[in-house]
Order: structure tokens, then C-alpha cells, then sequence
């Protein structure tokens, strides 16, 4: 059994814009996921940072196969799962799971809680009705529910329980794998760290995976072994935790962990913020060459808005897709500004790893 | 004297369900030129407090009283117009979602000049020209072409500028922003952050910054109010504030928060769920949720009252100096130490 | 735009096909033979014949929805010929048409006008006082337009209004710009006559409408933009004016061009019960006797009436909400 638990390589999914009087033709494409490459080691968390429009949620679909993947593939515990069959995929579901982000929307008002922690094992046929109810009561203590509330209905619980639920229902039938997307963002801090505790808790307990998708750097920090930054529909940055917030190669991750806030009123006043001009590209226009070069406060140009940066190994298991990665951390925005001399080999170094 | 002088405000608001107190007894002051950052979490009361100070609450279910002295007016008691002429020039306000916050029928433009023609009396052309260098100044790039664009061509970002230039184009004394950037990822945010700092220092304007991030706090305010269940549990300078939180509520928010700069295996985690404002727990609100509940905390409630001697430094609760002060050396020594 | 104009007329041109095709099949569906009328009561068999042949009735009806159609086609629609003849009095069709429409077209506008001048008004004051007098009394009055049917109100209108008090004439039409010689006409008389075929006509659409603006305007009130025009110190008229409205008006937009063209098929009753010499009553009379013709004439006017309405709401829609693109 190999220790990767999910192997993806050069994922696309572009979403077609149509155009035409009667007949429908395609004029272009939004490339939403772009080419991403990672694994997901048993056992740990994988974090996928990003900001909004990155294509960290479409990512999070199709490795899910809840959209079909343009290209690329998904090979979850040793089986290539693009183009399996509705009929089999069947028992590779139960073994991929999924928390989403809005704990209003993702559960059935009409539904009761037993019903809705209960329907994967109804779904995959898995024990008479007394054991299912055994079973979710079983499941509800352990996110922390209580279990005589097994008959209520969502809209009765607060925005944290109900996220507990999403929680239960996703462990129904033991999965090896659960993708979050973006689980607490919609919860306040106290009740956020709730659900981090239980997560956390429950990947000791029962050995659980995560992908973690969210956009707080702070969060992601909290819950990550390793760490994925998107941009614009590519994977510009994966390291370790702490490699990836301690030394960050790329100047698009620098520029997001100089933004978060930081509750210390000395610190955050002290340090030296990177401001990134515009705002994110449109995935329908992507800038030539890299990604992030009309942003980049690095940026040189006859190199970056040319040639398109691969992800390579920097250090390790640091992975960065830069043409003139970071040398050292903190860096302030002039000394970002200005690549070391050696900026012009670092550029061959970005081409072919060392 | 303060700016704004807020004085035992009390707003209820009238439901299906019953007599709502959404902001129950809460006092602040803002100085001219200074920020107040007010921290709370989802129904804690921090948006209806501005939106009462401002009156823009629903007239039909919402009554009031307490006092909100601005410059020495009370803003409660004034009549419409009075306070109207003072909305949007003396004090304005700006919202959380910049998607929905602009009329998205008519141009940024024409937002503008509304907002200069309700408050001077002065022509087409200048409005229009006001309009385009307050644009720039809060960084609209191209904004001679830009200004006769409507709302969804502009991103969440630039929108939150136009936001911020239709709140200063008549050079305010007080800016109310309601989690301004709650909606924005966090470069745009600390794009905006930057931007509002900047323009404070131009245009001198007090700054009332609505939050739930204690991160945005820390960045920008120089005076801090803790809301937990429609009522003021600390207040304090973000100095103090940070350094010796006096009260378990702040405990629990600044321990559960997933940091960047330091790390721990497990967060401080408040068990239970804020208080229904319907019924509201007896004595202090936070008791039911409290670890250091104690049997006067259920009955009677605490007064907002100096916490660690400084004047400046106020918190609800009934727990003693010495009991504080030894929690806050523990906490300091062990979850808040600074990881540089 | 013009890529958006032409594909919609390509689709209308597709439509009308499919529309027309659909009315001459039902047509000959109909279990009767119009032959035996058109050829008199005591005709022989050579008779029906030469009838038949003379009507083009002998041959198979995709025949002559072929020849239908290309007879519009040479003779271009709005041509004397492009219609054919009735069967009953020979008469060119488009001329008929030409007489008609604007009969219609008075009745089916100004009951627009009408609705619109009922509902908007009322739609906004109950929006503003929910629960209070003026919005109950606007629900009593909802509940009535929608469940009186038009031959009803007109029935007791006409009795009231027409026979009891004389305020209005009734059951006769008077033309706007050129009446017959010795008739009553000009816009004054026009509008009197028109009155209470107006009210009629408008009254179901007006309570509709109340309801759906009632709606609109309690949701855009709630509009974050709204708060927004508050907050930088609009007086309640401005914010009303400029926010509110324009924003609340933009679906009904929608839902008017469609309710003008469902609008034609209402006309009939209205136009039967007041003797308004319409479209409408035309295409009644017209099925009573087989008349084809004259059926197809009304058809293909109504439904090209409804496509151009259709359209030119969609442009206008377009004008009026800049974030649609029209493409």
C-alpha cells in the first residue's frame, strides 16, 4: 500500500463560453483549475490557500468528480478514478467525503438530522434501520451533538451544530479521505475553533485525510501538515507548514502572509506590509507567461510576462513556480522589488531544479 | 471634548417572537481624528449600535433610548432633517458588502454627485469634478473613464474604494465602517486597511471600524470595544486591550484564534453558543459559557467597571483584581507569548 | 445589440412558422366542412366541387399552408393580397386588418396605460404601509380584479355606468383620427367611448400588477443600496425616486411586454361585450362561419404583434438595467 492516498497530476477544468445565433460555438474557455499537480499523504492534512476566483473550490469538485475534470488525473488510493463509470465510482465515494462551506445551505431543511447524518448509509445499503439509528446516534456524540436530538430538524440547530452535522454525516461510513471547503468561514471565532478542535480531534481518533480548503491563512496554518497556494488556477507554491510560513519562496505567498492581520497591536503596526497592486486577472484573459506577473512586485519583464513558471522543487519538498523565488524571509516591498544579483541564474535555476 | 459622546443606548426591536434588546445599555466615546475599533462576534449587537447612532434603523419595529452626543447634539433626539443634513457630511457611513452596498442602475458618477448635491449647493461641473478627485484619491485607476461606469464593472475591491470615496467626498468628522473588508480577500483587505489610514491621516476623520477580526483591530484602532451579547464587556486602548486582557470573553476570543505568528496544538475554545438576545441569560451574559463562573455571576450582573487601575481600561466582570491578574500572567506566559 | 436583434428575428421568423402551421392544422381538424356552407344549402355535388376548387379547399391542407405561405411571401405581409380574401364576404383580408387593428390597438394600450396608472400608484403605498388600511383595502381589491371575469365586469359596467346613469355611450366605437362621415370622433370622443372597455380590460392586469409591485418595492427596500442612499442623507422622496423605483419597476418591465400581448387574447371578451368592431371580434365571428382567412389574418397579425412587442422589450430592458448585455 503506498503512502499517497491521493495522487493528482496536470488537473484542468476549463468551462466553456459559448457564443452563436442558433448553433452554439465556443469562442473561449474560463480555466477555472489550470494544471495542478499535488499528493495527499495518509494521515495528513493537505491546506489550499487562496484568494476568491483561484479555483480552489472547482479543484476541490472535480478531485470529488462532482463536475468532470477537463483533463489531468485523480488517483485515489491506487486507482485512477477520471473516467470511471456512475456504477464505478460507486465504492470510491464511500471512501471520499465532503464538508461544505455554508452550514445553511448544505442541509436539507425538510430533512431530519437522523436522516441527513444517515444517508450515506442508506445510500450504500449498509445496515437494518436500528443499526443506521445506532450508528448515527453514535456519530452524533461524537461531533459533540447530542444524541436524543437524532429527530430535530436543521434549522433548529445554530450555525456551529449544524456544521457538526456536515461533519457526521461526512464520517458516516468511515471514509479514508474528507475534502473541507472552506468549513468555518462562515462561522464566528469562538465557534470556528470548535470545529478546528473537532477536527483535529476526529483525524487522531479515526486516522482521517483532509484537504482543507480555505482562504484564512491563519486557519489553514492551524490545521495543515503541508500547505498549497493557487493563484489563478495554478499551484504557485507547496511546502511543509512550517517551510511554507517561515520561508516562502513565492512572492505571491509572501504578499499573503504580510496581509494578514495580526492581533498585536505592536507587531502589526511594525511590520512591513507588501501591497500588491490591481486586483486578481480575469480566468478567462489570463496574463501571458506567469500568472502573477502584472502583480508582482518582483517582476522582470523579457522573463516573467514570457515564460511560463513550472512548478520545481526549491528545497526538499518546497515546491515554488517562480521565476526569481524569494532568498530569505522577511523581506520588506523594496528589497522584493529587487532580486539579489544573482536574480538572473536564479532564473535558470527556476527552469531546471537544482 | 469626544467627537461622539454614546451614552446608555438601548435599541429593541419588536419580532414575531417577542421584544428583541439588541443593544442593551452601551456607552462609548470617539476623540476627533482617533479610530475605534468595536470587536463582537454575529448578533452581539456592534452593527445595530451604529446603525441606531446613525438612525437608520426600520422606524416601525425598532424604539430607542440613551444618548448619542455628536459635538455636543444628541443624534437620538434631533429632528429628521437635522439629522438628516448631518448623514453623509458630518458623519457617514460605509457597509460590509460592497456587491450590494451601490445602486446598480445608475453610474459611480452619478452615486458621487448625488452625494455632493445632497449636502452643497454647488454645480453640475463641480460635483462632477469633486466626484473625480476623490476617486483618485482613494486609487481608482483611469478614473476619468471609470467614472461613468456602473457598479458591476468595478471588482469587490475597487467597489469598496468607491464605497470610501461616496463616505469622504464631503469631508466627514466621523467615518462609521461596518466590517468593511469582512467581504474582501485578505490582500484586497490590506489594500483597503492601508487606503482607509492613509485618508484618515489626509482628511482627520474619527474612524468607528465595526469588526469581528481582532487582527483588523489590532492593525487599526487606537481605542477597542468588546460587545458580547448586546452589551459593552471591555473597553480599553488596543495597547492595553492586547496586552492585558481583563475579562474571560476576551480570553476566550484571543485564545481561539488560529494564529499566524505563533503556534498551538489545540485553540482555547468557548464552549456553547452566544446568547439568544429574546432571552438573555440572568446575571453577567457570559456566565452560562464562563470556565470561571462563579455563583454571584448567575444573579447579579457585573458593572462595566476599571479593571487593572487604568481609567482607560473598563471590563464586565465579577471576577477579583488579584484572580484577573495572575490569569492574564499565565495567559501571557504561556498562549499569548509572542513568537518573533 | 444588432447580433442580439437578428438572432431575435430569426427566432420570431421560426415561431411565427411554427404558430401559423399549428392554426391551419387545428383548423382542418375541426369536424366540419366550410365547403358545404360557402356552396349554399341546396348545392349538388358539382357544386361543392367548384366551390371547393375556387376556395383551393380540394386540395390537402400542407398545400395550402404552402400556398399561405408563399402568398405572403410575394405579395409582402403588409400587402393588399398577402392575405387572401374572406370566404364569407370576399373582402381582401389586410384590408379588414387595416380597420381592426387600431380598434385593438386603442383597447389593448390604453387598458396598459390604464392598469399601469392603477397599479403603480397603489403597489407602492401598500409596500410603504404594510398592514395598514390602504394595503387591506388594496387586497380586497386584488381579490375582486382577479376573480371577476371581463364579460361580467363589462355586463354590470354597462348597466351602471352606460344604461343608469348615461355617463357613457354604449356599445359603439369613435374613431381617433378619421371617423365615418356623421359619426362622433377625435381623441375626446375617442376616450369616452373607450372608458369602460379600459377599466374592463385593466382591471385584472391592475390587480395583478398591485400585487406584483407590492412585492417588488418591499424588496428593494431592503436593498443594501438603499440603506446606503439613506446613509449619505437622501430625503425619503429621493431615496423612493431614484433608488427604490427604478429598481423595483425593472422586472415588471418584463412582465408588461407579455402581459400586452396575453393582453390580445383578453380583448375578445371585452370587444364582444362592448361591440368594439376589433380584431378580437373579427376572429370570433370568423371561426363561427369557417372562415380561414380571416382566422389566418388575425393569427398572423397577433402573433407578429407579440413578437415585436417581445423584442422591443427586451431592447428596452437592456436601456433601462445596464448590467444587461445583450448578446
Amino acid at each position: 500500500m503506498s503512502d499517497d492516498l491521493l495522487v493528482v497530476e496536470g488537473l484542468k477544468k476549463h468551462f466553456p463560453v459559448t457564443r452563436g445565433i442558433i448553433f452554439q460555438r465556443q469562442v473561449a474557455a474560463v480555466k477555472a483549475v489550470d494544471g495542478v499537480s499535488f499528493t495527499v499523504k495518509r494521515g495528513e492534512t493537505l491546506g489550499v490557500v487562496g484568494e476568491s476566483g483561484c479555483g480552489k473550490s472547482t479543484m476541490a469538485r472535480c478531485i470529488m468528480r462532482l463536475i468532470e475534470p477537463t483533463a489531468g488525473s485523480v488517483v485515489f488510493d491506487g486507482r485512477e478514478i477520471t473516467g470511471l463509470s456512475r456504477h464505478e465510482l460507486r465504492p470510491i465515494r464511500r471512501e471520499m467525503m465532503m464538508v461544505f462551506q455554508d452550514p445553511y445551505a448544505s442541509l436539507n431543511p425538510r430533512k431530519r438530522v437522523g436522516a441527513i447524518v444517515g444517508e450515506a448509509l442508506e445510500v450504500h445499503k449498509i445496515g437494518t434501520a436500528t443499526e443506521t439509528k445506532r450508528r448515527v446516534q453514535e456519530l452524533l456524540e461524537i461531533v459533540g451533538l447530542n444524541p436524543e436530538h437524532y429527530n430535530r430538524f436543521p434549522h433548529e440547530f445554530s450555525g456551529g451544530q449544524r456544521q457538526r452535522i456536515g461533519v457526521a454525516r461526512a464520517l458516516a461510513i468511515n471514509p479514508k479521505l474528507i475534502v473541507c471547503d472552506e468549513p468555518v468561514s462562515a462561522l464566528d471565532v469562538s465557534v470556528q475553533a470548535q470545529i478546528l478542535n473537532l477536527l483535529k480531534d476526529l483525524q487522531k481518533e479515526f486516522g482521517l485525510t483532509y484537504v482543507f480548503i480555505a482562504h484564512d491563512l491563519n486557519v489553514v496554518r492551524h490545521i495543515s501538515d503541508r500547505v498549497l497556494v493557487m493563484y489563478l488556477g495554478h499551484a504557485v507554491e507547496v511546502a511543509t507548514r512550517d517551510e511554507l510560513y517561515h520561508h516562502p519562496r513565492h512572492p505571491y505567498t509572501g504578499a499573503l502572509l504580510s496581509a494578514v492581520p495580526v492581533p498585536n497591536p505592536e507587531l502589526a503596526r511594525a511590520r512591513q506590509q507588501i501591497l500588491l497592486e490591481g486586483d486578481v486577472p480575469s480566468p478567462l484573459n489570463p496574463p501571458s507567461g506567469c500568472w502573477f506577473h502584472p502583480r508582482c512586485p518582483r517582476h522582470h519583464p523579457g522573463v516573467c510576462d514570457v515564460r511560463e513558471p513550472q512548478l520545481v522543487a526549491a528545497a526538499g519538498d518546497h515546491r515554488v513556480a517562480c521565476h526569481f523565488p524569494l532568498e530569505r524571509w522577511p523581506m520588506n516591498a523594496a528589497e522584493m522589488a529587487a532580486p539579489a544579483a544573482s536574480a538572473s541564474t536564479g532564473a535558470g535555476t527556476a527552469t531546471g531544479a537544482p | 471634548m469626544a467627537l461622539l459622546d454614546v451614552r446608555d443606548l438601548h435599541t429593541t426591536f419588536r419580532t414575531d417572537d417577542g421584544l428583541v434588546k439588541a443593544v442593551d445599555g452601551v456607552s462609548f466615546t470617539v476623540e476627533p481624528g482617533k479610530t475605534l475599533g468595536i470587536v463582537g462576534e454575529s448578533g452581539s449587537g456592534k452593527s445595530v449600535t451604529c446603525l441606531t447612532i446613525m438612525g437608520l434603523n426600520d422606524r416601525r419595529s425598532a424604539s430607542t433610548s440613551g444618548q448619542a452626543l455628536f459635538k455636543g447634539a444628541d443624534l437620538l433626539a434631533m429632528p429628521k432633517n437635522e439629522l438628516r443634513a448631518l448623514r453623509g457630511n458630518e458623519i457617514s457611513m460605509i457597509f460590509q458588502d460592497p456587491m450590494t452596498s451601490l445602486n446598480p442602475v445608475h453610474t459611480i458618477g452619478r452615486q458621487l454627485v448625488e452625494a455632493v448635491h445632497l449636502h452643497q449647493d454647488v454645480s453640475r461641473s463641480s460635483a462632477r469634478s469633486q466626484s473625480l478627485d476623490v476617486l483618485k484619491a482613494v486609487g481608482i485607476p483611469n478614473a476619468e473613464r471609470r467614472i461613468d461606469d456602473y457598479p458591476h464593472q468595478f471588482s469587490g475591491g475597487m467597489r469598496q474604494r468607491v464605497m470610501i470615496a461616496m463616505a469622504l467626498i464631503n469631508h466627514p468628522d466621523l467615518l462609521i465602517a461596518d466590517e468593511p473588508t469582512t467581504a474582501l480577500d485578505v490582500t484586497t483587505q490590506a489594500q483597503i486597511l492601508k487606503l482607509m489610514d492613509t485618508l484618515q491621516k489626509e482628511y482627520g476623520s474619527a474612524i468607528v471600524m465595526i469588526t469581528h477580526d481582532l487582527g483588523v483591530v489590532a492593525e487599526i484602532a487606537d481605542d477597542v470595544v468588546v460587545m458580547y451579547g448586546a452589551q459593552v464587556v471591555e473597553r480599553a486602548t488596543a495597547e492595553e486591550l492586547f496586552a492585558r486582557p481583563s475579562m474571560p470573553y476576551t480570553w476566550g476570543l484571543l485564545g481561539s484564534l488560529p494564529r499566524i505568528d505563533h503556534d498551538v496544538e489545540r485553540l482555547a475554545q468557548i464552549p456553547g453558543t452566544p446568547p439568544s438576545l429574546l432571552n438573555p441569560p440572568s446575571g453577567c451574559r457570559f456566565h452560562p459559557r464562563c470556565t470561571y463562573a462563579m455563583s454571584i455571576c448567575q444573579s447579579e450582573q457585573p458593572p462595566l467597571a476599571s479593571a487593572t487601575g487604568s481609567e482607560t481600561h473598563l471590563s464586565r466582570c465579577h471576577l477579583d483584581q488579584a484572580t484577573r491578574l495572575t490569569e492574564i500572567k499565565k495567559l501571557e506566559s504561556g498562549h499569548f507569548a509572542e513568537v518573533t | 445589440m444588432t447580433r442580439y436583434v437578428i438572432r431575435r428575428i430569426l427566432w420570431a421568423l421560426v415561431l411565427f412558422v411554427v404558430v401559423t402551421f399549428v392554426s391551419y392544422v387545428i383548423f382542418f381538424l375541426i369536424p366540419a366542412d366550410p365547403v358545404k356552407l360557402f356552396a349554399g344549402r341546396q348545392a349538388t355535388p358539382e357544386d361543392m366541387a367548384r366551390a371547393a376548387a375556387f376556395y383551393g379547399l380540394d386540395q390537402p391542407f400542407y398545400v395550402q399552408y404552402w400556398k399561405f405561405l408563399s402568398r405572403l411571401v410575394t405579395h409582402g405581409v403588409i400587402g393588399e393580397k398577402a392575405l387572401g380574401f374572406s370566404f364569407v364576404n370576399r373582402q381582401w383580408i389586410a384590408s379588414g386588418v387595416q380597420s381592426r387593428a387600431p380598434v385593438t390597438a386603442s383597447l389593448v394600450l390604453g387598458g396598459a396605460v390604464m392598469w399601469m396608472i392603477l397599479a403603480v400608484p397603489i403597489g407602492i403605498v401598500s409596500a410603504l404601509r404594510p398592514r395598514s388600511l390602504i394595503d387591506r383595502g388594496a387586497t380586497v381589491f386584488v381579490l375582486i380584479g382577479i376573480s371577476a371575469h371581463p364579460v361580467f365586469l363589462a355586463l354590470i359596467f354597462l348597466y351602471i355606468f352606460g344604461y343608469k346613469l348615461h355617463m357613457f355611450p354604449i356599445g359603439s366605437y369613435a374613431d381617433f383620427f378619421n371617423p365615418p362621415p356623421g359619426q362622433a370622433g377625435g381623441p375626446l370622443q375617442w376616450a369616452w367611448h373607450m372608458f369602460l372597455p379600459w377599466c374592463t380590460f385593466a382591471i385584472l392586469f391592475a390587480a395583478l400588477y398591485v400585487r406584483m409591485i407590492r412585492a417588488s418595492v418591499i424588496e428593494t427596500m431592503n436593498e443594501d443600496y438603499v440603506r446606503t442612499a439613506r446613509a449619505k442623507g437622501a430625503p425619503e422622496w429621493v431615496v423612493m425616486r431614484s433608488h427604490i423605483l427604478r429598481n423595483a419597476l425593472l422586472p415588471i418591465v418584463t412582465m408588461l411586454g407579455m402581459d400586452i400581448a396575453l393582453g390580445l387574447g383578453g380583448a375578445v371578451f371585452t370587444e364582444s361585450v362592448y361591440s368594439l368592431p376589433g380584431l378580437g371580434q373579427w376572429a370570433v365571428q370568423s371561426l363561427e362561419t369557417f372562415d380561414l382567412p380571416v382566422t389566418m389574418g388575425v393569427v398572423v397579425f397577433a402573433t407578429t404583434a407579440v413578437l415585436v412587442v417581445n423584442v422591443i422589450v427586451d431592447v428596452l430592458y437592456a436601456v433601462i438595467d445596464p448590467r444587461i448585455k445583450l448578446a
